[in-house]
């Protein structure tokens, strides 16, 4: 399996987790642990950037994942640039996950303000990862203004319903020359596969490990489903059809 | 505006329309995947009861999918117990005979370290409807003294101007919650003699107000006991549906106070069992995935630990109601506005939340998101 790079850091795993909505901090250490993952975004309103001793940040130091800030919360590219320069500062680090949903229900982002901010912060030396709608025309113009992936949304967030928008990301990925990470409404491994063997670089998944009545077995078998669907990516799938393959072949009186 | 909506129903005609939906317009509202307000009314309904169970299994899926298996905890400051309003429910009611208090800014900073030692991150301050002893200036001067200790500040206090909201909200404002109390216009009056909180129009105005300021978080509710709670639950229904759709960049919480021994002698006009409150928070957990509830300790200590699982998100904890209760529990005792029913410290209820599988949330905001 291929590694996968972004900016300045290579990954082996292709599977990145959130921190949210786990029952405990110690079952999201171990289900982070079972993922393999080594990228893991936390929100902002969650950790507290003064103590850094609170029950998310602690077991994500600890053992050393690269950390994923993310703005959930803000609703305009000014307060996301606000918090993400605080945040620079505090965690030490400039990757930085832009979300900006000014709607609190759905949580869908704004694609004229992440645009906006994308471009500032990029400019602002941060490495970017933007939330977004599978808008193949936004992504493009995400690349244009320097931003280190896109992370186009499979369904609403949290709605663990799969790749409502596969047509919007099979143009997604095959348009782009920066990695393409589906990010929202992976409700299940095979959603997770599905996502992988369509060349997406990356998913992140979230709700559906969290709120699994097993969070680690839950982790270990998106893992699983990720590496599935990226080895057969690589080893490219065998186109489907409709009708059985005549086993004479038609055209032998050619040769 | 909500006023012109709420004129074209008639309470007695929407009251009976509740009374008289059917088993099958429960079972249909219970199958559906798109619920709307007459959905909600089925599930409010007598006709619903026999449901309760069903309802709670799905209020719990539902609220754990959205909300994952955390409840946020908050406290509540009380600031001041003066009030210009003669409501005949409350104990800072002008007429009561208790001595009245408006904690000064050296005993606010007191009470918000000692609220911050016991692990809060979340406060809600409260006062009763005083504009000269605890209006916009004195809350603003506050909220310079509790904002180095907390990372998100609610208010429940009298109705603000639009520009002193603003103010507020650059302050760190995060949540508004104000209570319409009933939707009973024509009775309204009956519980509310004097004072701005007479005026049943004004104060459903403030909500307009609000939702234009953008503040992150707009709290509503009745206070159960007043008028027939299926009816006024309804109607709270169909203001969040409104102000969602008028207001769309800001949050809603709800929340159902039920009436407490309080000083005074107001007796419920109409009882609200555990069951009813029950059935009603599945009732809004099933009509909107999104709403946060709240449950104070208002409640007993039994009912909170059963219902942390079934959908609400957030609750409060140590809650004292006389101000200065935080940093001198025994002194001011007889200032409170009502007596709380869960008197566990916040260890015990953090570990309750923990027993039952599930974190306590502290810390949900952040002032660098404002």
């Amino acid at each position: 399996m291929q590694a996968l790079e972004i900016a300045d850091k290579t990954f082996t795993s292709r599977l990145f987790t959130g921190t949210g909505k786990f029952s405990s901090g110690e079952l999201m250490r171990d289900a982070l642990l079972a993922s393999e993952s080594e990228l893991v975004t936390m929100a902002l309103r969650r950790v507290d950037l003064k103590e850094q001793n609170d029950n998310i940040l602690k077991y994500l130091l600890e053992a050393n994942y690269n950390l994923l800030p993310n703005t959930s919360g803000v609703r305009n590219a000014k307060e996301a640039v606000f918090a993400a320069e605080l945040a620079r500062e505090a965690l030490e680090t400039n990757w930085l996950k832009l979300e900006i949903h000014p709607d609190p229900r759905y949580l869908l982002p704004d694609g004229e303000e992440t645009l906006k901010a994308t471009d500032e912060l990029v400019k602002k030396g941060f490495v970017v990862l933007p939330y977004v709608q599978a808008d193949p025309v936004l992504c493009k113009k995400l690349e244009d203004v320097g931003t280190s992936t896109v992370m186009p949304l499979g369904s609403p967030i949290g709605s663990n319903k799969g790749l409502d928008t596969r047509d919007m990301i099979r143009i997604i990925i095959e348009q782009s020359n920066i990695p393409v990470i589906i990010d929202a409404g992976i409700g299940a491994p095979s959603h997770a596969a599905e996502a992988m063997e369509m060349g997406a670089d990356a998913v992140l998944v979230n709700t559906a490990i969290a709120v699994s009545p097993n969070p680690v077995e839950m982790a270990m078998a998106f893992k699983l489903a990720v590496q599935a669907g990226r080895i057969a990516f690589e080893a490219k799938l065998a186109d489907k059809t409709n009708t059985a393959n005549a086993s004479s072949p038609l055209t032998s009186f050619l040769s | 505006m909500f006023i012109d909506l709420l004129n074209k129903y008639n309470w007695e005609s929407t009251t009976d329309l509740i009374y008289s939906k059917s088993d099958a317009e429960v079972r249909a509202a219970l199958k559906s995947n798109n619920r709307t307000i007459d959905d909600f009314m089925a599930l409010i309904s007598p006709a619903a009861e026999p449901y309760i169970e069903k309802m709670a299994r799905q209020s719990q899926i539902i609220t754990q999918k959205r909300f994952g298996k955390t409840i946020q905890l908050y406290v509540p400051l009380y600031l001041s117990n003066f009030c210009e309003n003669n409501c005949i429910y409350c104990g800072f009611n002008s007429h009561n005979k208790i001595d009245r208090k408006v904690l000064t800014y050296n005993e606010v900073k007191e009470e918000v370290i000692a609220i911050r030692k016991l692990g809060f991150e979340h406060i809600l301050l409260v006062t009763g409807e005083a504009d000269v002893k605890a209006g916009a200036k004195y809350l603003n001067k506050v909220f310079e003294i509790v904002r180095p200790y907390m990372s998100l500040i609610s208010i429940e206090v009298q109705p603000l101007k639009p520009d002193e909201y603003r103010e507020l909200i650059k302050q760190g404002l995060n949540t508004v919650y104000l209570y319409q109390e009933t939707y009973h216009k024509a009775r309204y009056t009956k519980y509310h003699l004097k004072g701005n909180k007479s005026h049943f129009e004004n104060r459903l105005e403030t909500y307009e107000h609000l939702g234009k300021t953008q503040v992150h978080k707009i709290g509503l509710g009745i206070l159960a006991g007043l008028e027939d709670w299926r009816t006024d639950s309804f109607f709270t229904a169909l203001h969040l549906n409104y102000l969602k759709k008028n207001y769309w960049k800001t949050k809603f919480s709800i929340s159902f106070p039920r009436i407490r021994p309080h000083s005074g002698n107001f007796e419920p006009n109409s009882i609200m069992t555990d069951k009813h409150l029950a059935q009603l928070i599945f009732a809004y957990r099933l009509f909107d995935e999104n709403v946060e509830i709240a449950l104070s300790t208002r409640e007993s200590a039994s009912y909170r630990d059963n219902m942390v699982k079934l959908g609400i998100t957030s609750m409060s904890a140590e809650s004292r109601t006389n101000p200065g209760g935080y940093a001198h529990p025994e002194l001011n005792k007889e200032l409170e506005q009502f007596s709380v029913n869960d008197d566990r410290t916040t260890t015990e209820i953090s570990r309750m939340i923990r027993n039952n599988g599930y974190e306590a949330v502290w810390k949900d905001w952040d002032f660098i998101l404002q």
